[in-house]
């Protein structure tokens, strides 16, 4: 375990040490070791099965983690629960969009936002400071005019939108987003990257997983490469994207 | 100029197939077809058959409704629901009735002698407690595992009934059940008795409303489409599952009170796994996540177990059989057609 080029020691948000997966003995991450900054857009880059989605995964406690500690903030977790991932200040959205299907654009927003405990959770009817949050995100990602429709029945760029927009609606430090950009048109493109650029300029942490390097010059400001599911490099992302391992190893060139 | 002979008008079954996928119409029709079909049978058999088949219909509809709670908002496909169902029968007959004078002596059973009034609050208790037990074991499961598992419950619980002697009598069943009693007054008329299920299943049908159109309703239904990402998103799900899971069997314990008290006699064949299945059927054929389409699919069930009866020409000893085939027939034409249901939005 050896801490390596860690940017903004003092100020980081999440930092995972020595973290290990494996699945049937083969390793999807191995010794983990990086700092994840609390300002800024990061962006974790590698090639196909390099374990960025994994390391995502493990963050938000959707896959439990065999070995090493995670650090959020001041705390150190060896178990992350899936369900105590807000109140870890994170939040994250899922590489093959994960929406409520059945339920409206209007039900997926505000599952996100009603009460937690569960009896008064029964009696709780929509509040208005939900309902004015839901109305507010849903017209910041351009689905307002959808929330009547099954989510099931959108468009694959409106899917992601809308599951961009339900990460938005939780008041969190760390928004995790898996490949928010696979798979849109150039327009979309744009209005993810807005989107991004907006909750970055509220002082949120961004955290994005791309395979389009020019997206990732054009937004991140730190970058974390991993590379078969060990981690390569991070830094700021001009001098990293220049080095010669890099180009090797992700661009192939 | 000749515009209609070129854009051919769809056929008859072509309409039929975009009527049947189409919400709202099918509903429509279900709905006239069923109730119609009720008030026929009204007419024709007299007022004390509708009565009758009221109190069936409550007793159903209460149990249709709390397993839609479970299955068609939560996604928990139970096949074993049945099994609280007998929990309240069972309850309601072991604290109530009074059996000592019975022949069978040597399957005596403990005497409490409970007025009815007190014995129900105990069967939806004992209910509530067995499905807290069940249900911390089966939060473990998931999916297809979790239907097995289900099943596995139900046979229990007919066992149970079967086997345990000492309190059920085991297949000589328990007569004598009681009939509600306020003072010096007796429920003994069907009419008070249909009276007193109506009120139960109002209030059932209250709570189920109340509570899935709440937050915590909404959460079920997110749990039902994707629970990992319910989780993420803060929820524990696994006390969701568990609290809509007892909520829907004391419901279910409650409608076993009832007819155990309607019935005035418990015995183990009214709580065999077919029951179940036809149960699910019921709740499958009315809509998923519908409350209405619930309480639609108990009346046509009611109707069509009750209907049978009264055609002359099929013996009797098929009635059973015919009765479960139409149910299959009508099952399988949904699911290919209109996998939500008659009434409902949802799919498995």
């Amino acid at each position: 375990m050896t801490s390596r080029n860690v940017a903004h020691d003092e100020y980081y948000g999440i930092q995972t040490i020595g973290v290990t997966k494996a699945f049937d003995g083969v390793k999807a991450l191995d010794d983990v070791t990086f700092t994840i900054p609390i300002f800024g857009m990061t962006s974790i880059v590698g090639p196909n099965g390099s374990g960025k989605s994994t390391l995502v995964n493990l963050l938000t406690g959707v896959l439990p983690f065999d070995e090493g500690i995670v650090k959020i903030e001041t705390n150190s977790f060896s178990v992350i629960h899936a369900h105590e991932t807000p109140d870890h200040g994170i939040t994250r959205t899922f590489q093959e969009v994960r929406l409520f299907d059945q339920m409206t654009v209007w039900d997926n927003m505000m599952v996100v936002l009603t009460n937690r405990k569960l009896f008064p959770s029964m009696i709780e009817r929509s509040k208005s400071e939900h309902r004015d949050k839901a109305e507010e995100i849903l017209k910041q990602v351009g689905m307002w005019e959808k929330r009547e429709s099954m989510a099931g029945e959108l468009s694959y760029g409106q899917r992601k939108l809308l599951e961009i927009g339900r990460a938005m609606a939780l008041d969190v430090q760390v928004y995790i987003l898996d490949e928010p950009f696979a798979g849109l048109f150039p327009q979309m493109l744009e209005r993810v990257k807005d989107l991004l650029r907006d909750i970055r300029s509220n002082g949120r942490t961004v955290v994005f997983i791309s395979h389009n390097m020019d997206i990732v010059r054009e937004l991140s400001d730190h970058i974390i490469v991993l590379e078969s599911g060990k981690f390569l490099l991070a830094g700021e992302v001009e001098d990293i994207l220049n080095r010669p391992e890099v180009i090797r190893a992700y661009l192939g060139a | 100029m000749n515009g209609n002979a070129t854009t051919a008008s769809p056929s008859l079954f072509e309409r039929g197939m975009l009527m049947l996928r189409e919400k709202g119409d099918l509903e429509l029709y279900a709905n006239v077809f069923v109730i119609g079909w009720a008030v026929i049978f009204t007419l024709w058999q007299g007022v004390g058959f509708a009565v009758t088949l009221g109190t069936v219909f409550c007793i159903w509809a209460i149990l249709s409704v709390s397993l839609n709670l479970v299955v068609g908002y939560t996604g928990l496909l139970s096949v074993g629901h049945i099994g609280f169902f007998g929990i309240g029968a069972y309850g309601m007959a072991i604290l109530t009735s009074d059996t000592s004078y019975e022949l069978l002596r040597t399957e005596s059973i403990p005497q409490f002698g409970l007025p009815f009034f007190a014995a129900l609050p105990i069967c939806v208790l004992a209910a509530g407690v067995a499905a807290v037990v069940v249900g911390v074991v089966f939060n473990r499961f998931r999916d297809d595992i979790y239907v097995l598992v289900s099943f596995g419950f139900a046979i229990i619980a007919f066992n149970v009934f079967l086997s345990w002697r000492a309190l059920t009598r085991g297949a000589y069943g328990i007569p004598d059940v009681q009939r509600p009693q306020i003072g010096s007054w007796v429920a003994d008329g069907e009419i008070e008795f249909l009276a007193l299920c109506v009120v139960f299943l109002l209030i059932v049908v209250g709570i189920s409303w109340f509570l899935v159109s709440s937050s915590f309703g909404r959460v079920l239904k997110a749990i039902r489409e994707d629970e990992q990402v319910a989780q993420v998103f803060g929820y524990q799900t696994t006390y969701y599952k568990l609290a809509i899971w007892v909520i829907s069997a004391m419901m279910a314990g409650l409608a076993g009170g009832l007819l155990g008290s309607f019935t005035t006699f418990v015995d183990p064949n009214s709580f065999i796994l077919l029951e179940s299945m036809l149960l699910v059927s019921i709740v499958i054929l009315g809509g998923l996540a519908s409350i209405r389409g619930s309480l639609l699919g108990a009346l046509a069930f009611v109707l069509l177990e009750e209907g049978m009866r009264f055609i002359t020409y099929l013996p009797s000893e098929f009635i059973g059989q015919v009765r479960q085939v139409v149910l299959g027939v009508m099952l399988v034409l949904l699911m290919l057609f209109r996998p939500q249901g008659l009434a409902g939005r949802y799919k498995l």
